[in-house]
């Protein structure tokens, strides 16, 4: 007997447009020491799944149809009294964001006491004896002195260890891990699936772990669904599902995935239908407005220079200069990009990588140090004029596709602004008649241009983006985490228009990511970032096949592998 | 066409359609709106036109002929025979017009310097939203009675008047820039930070196409929230003011000033010549109110007290 | 966290500066002080000499500087209108004010609460919307519309309790109350219910619209998850962390309500200094107006300063100097 079983769930959210079938029809077993993954794009309906197994769906959500069983014991139809044995007790939850799961005014050890009180009828003092216990068993140094802190003196990990001890703390038999690494960084989030695998062998836990991240999912899972708008389209052993999917789109969403252990000119075309081309192969460039720019030669140089560049921040005031407290973003860090190339820069959260990006477009003012860009001397005091005029050429597209666009403007004035504002057209119809193109460009079409941005996904967004960037006619494009926040499929239709893109216009790019096997995608040559030190400088393949400093070697030894 | 299909389509409008109250509050304050603004068509009698006033119809009760005149007055006069009702109508459009000047001179005030303190940020930031806090240390009705007596002070007395309804005006909307200057300023660092902003920088939009073009656009949905809360508080404020005697002068009565005359009355038995105004204060205010009440939900602007 | 402490009381003596600054210039633009003090028959050599006298022709540093140490010392200069020195007028009527600011702050504070905590948790049974509509009638209901109405109701009307002035009192040295009559008592609940109404449906509202943001975090969610019942979820973590940002809030509100006193003092002609001081406005009696500015904000930059320390020393994100 398998100790969860869903047969034929089905969850409907009612709402103003009609009611929203988030789950179809799923059917699913877990069984005791076994870890199935969940995987699936946005609004895919799997972290709705978790929810509705513990009757935790946010109000209208229902329950609509199907059964829930746990170890032959129907559990959908309990009452929500009788709910309370099961969540915590028999039924545990982890969720995505360590910094936010966690009550902040109180301290680790009244929440794992009052958790460990509420299930078992034992004294508060073996309470906490058996609270430091976990504590220790799920890695956190010195238990008896750090359960006496408060949520917001952990680490983000270290928060998720404590949020993982909760989820324990009265020995479920099952746990429902909702996205646990997704706001951990990569060497972090190796360590807490680690842990989750170990926990899952030693205590014969099932486990279910929802995610979007295919990495995760080949590193951790024994079985895998998969989930498209709601519905569960594939279900086997997690090798067999990589190697020889047998749905179509499950196939699409595995080769969109960036493999980790070999560079890809192109990624395949996926056959999703909400996926747009870009026009490129049928635009004639030759002569447009967008290569008529000036051109002006770097004499042999690289494009952009960078030495000795410094960021301080100020982190807290105070009366006396000494008290005051800094951080240093950037290092003292130096490198080069030759024009053509694309430059990437990867690190961890807080590394500095994304500050670079700000005082290099002149953002940020740099503390220290000089950056040359062509011929001109981005650190010089100019003119505003003067500086605009090279700031055109370096343009950004940003991480955020919901606030990288101002939503109260329409897209095509989003997409006209920099033309307007540099004075880029001879005319209103030139400026329209570019516009126009540029949103055929980027695969939006020129209809386009009468919406706002609302109206739009994030991978369109991005779309939005690029061509606003595109506006000014710039040589060097800076991509930070362009990817990011969008799913698999989208993510790898972004990264081919921005590859068409550099070969079309000769663009030079520096692009940002803490996602390796997408920088080993995209880069010619890489610098490794960590707490804003450059530590490391390499051509793509020679990082990734042999690192030289361990902090790289340690990255590249964690990353998930994902290998097809 | 297609802005109006836009506007008609949207969730701002659906959620106004589904909200009974935002239906009714709406009409009723249009109503009042209305009736105020053009009270010299609406009104039965011009109170302040000393030849249409006969003092034998003083005190007549409502709907009842007057023993003396049989004239017959729907809500009533008072004790110089003035029509209660036409008396509500001027009053309200006093208070109508004290609450939009105050509010519209809070507003442009909290506007300029929330985003000056926003966008300039460092030591402007600080000197401005210290005097913020300082003012919000204390009470609206306190600033608005102290700058009122210090005006009342410094005018001649024979202008003290003429000039009331101005310094009533003044008062009140000093004593609630504040309110937008917060607002506007945690909404526009919120905007600030925002990619979009960074993009516009790039491209070479200078401070004042950024804040113009890109910030303000984006903050005035809880201007707005605020503006009509302000509203209903500025009539209220004015009505406070003019009911302590330090507002609307008794040449110009407001809603406030009906009632303090009223006041007297209530307790000897003529309780029309208090209950009527203070209705329509009360409909007033709680109209308004519950539109603001309606736009901060529908909206949802995260405001902070 | 000294720092932080030590920037408010900074700020603290910066804001009684600047309201020192504001009285100082009630004395020294509004009105002429020395039209005050002399009558028509006056000569040229008296007003010399009164000037003189005054300081008035001393720079105006040192005018001011003058003016804030007579202030220390609780001189604030003579009512026009009483010929008393003004701060003797005025500490005379503070434990009035004082007494119907605490009665009714602490009945608006616990009913709001308890009626915010109760309407963030039933969103939507009939009881809160009910509480909701009737606090937005409050909220639209001027202070002195409803005082007016209560004195009909419950004075005029019924008889049963007394439409103004404190009752009885009793006095211990300076202090005199009203809390131990029963005349005292029955006086004060209308003006104490009238003053705390607004405050009351500020505070319900605030605390509502906390607690409902509270109730959407993730760790009430996390909560629920690990099987807290309900009632634990509510009342241990939601409460608490609904009431640490309340606590500023409410600490500004006993400011207000001492402000806010001046209108029910009025409708209820309660001796206090509210009424004093809109008495003063109409008299443009200068020396009251300003002591009353100063003794206010003296109260309201010690209320203030109190909750901020308070707020440090309850919300374990601040006390280790984290966060601003």
């Amino acid at each position: 007997m398998a100790l969860l079983e869903i047969k034929n769930m089905r969850v409907e959210f009612p709402g103003r447009h009609g009611t929203f079938t988030a789950v179809e029809d799923v059917s699913l077993d877990v069984n005791e020491g076994e870890i199935v993954g969940l995987v699936g794009e946005s609004g895919a309906g799997k972290s709705t799944i978790g929810n509705a197994i513990l009757k935790l769906l946010q109000a209208p959500g229902r329950l609509a149809a199907g059964e829930v069983w746990l170890k032959g014991e129907r559990i959908d139809q309990l009452s929500d009294h009788e709910m309370l044995n099961v969540r915590g007790k028999r039924i545990s939850m982890i969720f995505q964001d360590p910094m936010t799961s966690l009550n902040p005014i109180e301290t680790i050890e009244y929440q794992l006491v009052e958790t460990i009180l509420t299930h078992l009828d034992i004294s508060e003092a073996e309470a906490t004896r058996r609270a430091i216990d976990l504590l220790d068993q799920v890695g956190i140094p010195n238990p008896a002195e750090r359960i006496k802190q408060y949520p917001h003196q952990f680490s983000g990990g270290m928060r998720q260890r404590v949020v993982i001890a909760l989820a324990l703390s009265v020995e479920p038999e099952l746990i429902i891990a909702d996205e646990p690494t997704t706001a951990l960084d990569v060497t972090i989030q190796a360590q807490i699936l680690d842990l989750i695998k170990e926990l899952c062998r030693s205590r014969n836990l099932g486990v279910i772990l929802v995610t979007h991240d295919m990495g995760v999912i080949a590193e951790t899972a024994d079985r895998v669904a998969v989930m498209l708008r709601g519905k569960l389209i594939e279900l086997g052993p997690t090798q067999q599902v990589i190697n020889a999917p047998q749905e179509l789109y499950t196939q699409s969403l595995i080769a969109a995935v960036p493999p980790s252990n070999k560079k890809i000119d192109r990624f395949p075309k996926v056959a999703t239908e909400d996926s747009e081309g870009s026009a490129l192969q049928n635009f004639d460039l030759s002569g447009h407005w967008l290569v008529r720019g000036d051109t002006y030669s770097t004499g042999g140089k690289s494009l952009l220079e960078v030495k000795g560049l410094k960021k301080r921040f100020q982190v807290t005031n105070a009366i006396l200069a000494r008290n005051r407290t800094y951080i240093d973003a950037i290092n003292d860090i130096s490198f080069d990009v030759q024009a053509g190339e694309t430059f990437g820069l990867v690190g961890e959260s807080g590394s500095g990588k994304s500050t670079v990006a700000r005082v290099i477009t002149g953002i940020y003012p740099a503390t220290g140090g000089t950056m040359r860009f062509a011929e001109h001397d981005l650190t010089s005091a100019e003119s505003r004029a003067e500086k605009q005029k090279v700031r055109r050429d370096i343009q950004m597209i940003f991480q955020d596709p919901y606030s990288s666009l101002n939503g109260r403007m329409r897209i095509g004035s989003i997409v006209a602004e920099p033309i307007v504002v540099n004075k880029l057209a001879g005319s209103t119809e030139e400026r329209k008649e570019v516009v126009a193109d540029l949103l055929e460009l980027v695969g939006l079409g020129k209809d386009a241009a009468r919406k706002y941005p609302h109206e739009f996904s994030g991978g369109q967004r991005q779309r939005i983006s690029i061509a606003r960037a595109l506006a000014t006619r710039p040589r060097f494009l800076i991509c930070d985490e362009p990817t990011s926040a969008l799913d698999v499929s989208i993510q790898a239709q972004i990264l081919n228009l921005l590859k068409d893109l550099q070969d079309q216009l000769k663009l030079t790019l520096l692009f940002i990511s803490h996602d390796l096997p997408v920088i080993r995608q995209m880069c010619d040559r890489v610098g490794v970032m960590r707490h804003g030190d450059l530590v490391e400088v390499a051509e793509t393949e020679m990082l990734f096949e042999t690192p030289q400093h361990s902090y790289t070697q340690a990255l590249i030894g964690e990353m998930p592998k994902f290998a097809k | 066409m297609d802005r109006i299909k836009r506007a008609l389509d949207s969730d701002l409008f659906y959620s106004y359609k589904s909200s009974p109250l935002a239906l009714v509050s709406s009409i009723v304050a249009a109503i009042l709106i209305f009736s105020a603004v053009f009270a010299p068509l609406v009104a039965p009698h011009n109170p302040f036109d000393p030849g249409s006033l006969n003092l034998m119809n003083g005190f007549s009760e409502p709907m009842v002929p007057n023993a003396f005149t049989g004239d017959t007055f729907m809500l009533g006069t008072d004790d110089q025979g003035r029509d209660v009702f036409s008396t509500i109508l001027y009053g309200m459009r006093i208070s109508l017009f004290v609450g939009f000047a105050a509010v519209v001179f809070a507003m442009t005030i909290g506007i300029v310097l929330g985003l000056t303190a926003a966008y300039a940020g460092g030591r402007i930031d600080s000197f401005i939203m210290r005097i913020a806090d300082v003012q919000l240390t204390f009470p609206s009705i306190l600033v608005a009675m102290l700058v009122f007596g210090i005006a009342k002070g410094i005018t001649p007395v024979h202008l003290r008047d003429q000039v009331a309804i101005w310094v009533l005006i003044i008062s009140i909307g000093l004593s609630d820039w504040v309110q937008f200057a917060r607002v506007v300023r945690g909404a526009a660092l919120v905007e600030k930070s925002k990619e979009y902003v960074e993009a516009a920088i790039l491209i070479g939009r200078g401070p004042a196409g950024i804040v113009f073009r890109h910030i303000l656009p984006n903050v005035l949905s809880p201007v707005l929230v605020i503006a009509t809360i302000s509203l209903a508080l500025a009539i209220i404020s004015e009505a406070t003011l003019s009911f302590l005697g330090v507002g609307a002068p008794p040449t110009s009565p407001s809603l406030g000033t009906l009632i303090r005359v009223g006041q007297g009355f209530l307790f000897s038995g003529e309780w029309w010549i208090l209950f009527f105004p203070a209705m329509t204060l009360l409909l007033l205010a709680l109209s308004v109110n519950l539109l603001g009440d309606w736009l901060r939900d529908a909206l949802n602007p995260k405001l902070d007290d | 966290m000294i720092y932080s402490i030590l920037k408010r009381a900074v700020q603290s003596v910066f804001v009684l500066l600047l309201v020192g600054l504001v009285a100082f210039s009630m004395f020294r633009f509004v009105g002429d002080p020395v039209d005050n003090l002399l009558g028509q028959e006056r000569t040229e050599a008296d007003i010399e000499r009164v000037r003189q006298e005054l300081g008035l022709n001393d720079p105006f540093v040192v005018q001011y500087w003058d003016f804030l140490s007579n202030a220390a010392r609780g001189d604030m200069g003579v009512s026009f209108r009483q010929g008393r020195p003004a701060m003797e007028v005025i500490l005379e009527r503070v434990p009035a004010t004082l007494e119907l600011a605490l009665v009714s702050a602490t009945f608006a504070m616990t009913l709001g609460i308890l009626l915010g905590i109760y309407t963030a948790i039933h969103r939507k049974s009939w009881i809160s919307n009910a509480i909701l509509a009737i606090s937005l009638i409050g909220v639209s209901l001027p202070t002195f519309l409803i005082g007016i109405f209560l004195i009909y109701i419950f004075a005029v009307e019924l008889g049963w309790l007394p439409s103004f002035g404190r009752g009885d009192v009793v006095d211990f040295g300076w202090w005199s109350t009203g809390l131990l009559t029963w005349t005292g008592l029955k006086s004060l609940i209308l003006p104490a219910f009238t003053l705390g109404l607004y405050q009351l449906t500020l505070i319900m509202r605030l605390v509502r619209s906390e607690m409902s943001e509270v109730l959407k975090q993730d760790y009430i969610r996390f909560a629920r998850a690990r099987g807290l019942s309900e009632r634990a979820i509510n009342f241990r973590h939601a409460v608490k962390n609904t009431l640490i940002p309340v606590v500023t809030v409410a600490g500004l509100q006993i400011g207000s309500i001492i402000a806010f006193a001046i209108i029910t003092e009025t409708v209820f002609q309660w001796p206090g200094i509210g009424l004093l001081f809109i008495n003063s406005i109409q008299f443009v009696d200068i020396p009251i107006m300003a002591s009353y500015l100063m003794l206010i904000s003296v109260m309201f930059v010690v209320i203030n300063f109190a909750v901020d320390l308070l707020y440090l020393a309850i919300d374990p994100r601040l006390r280790d100097g984290k966060g601003a």
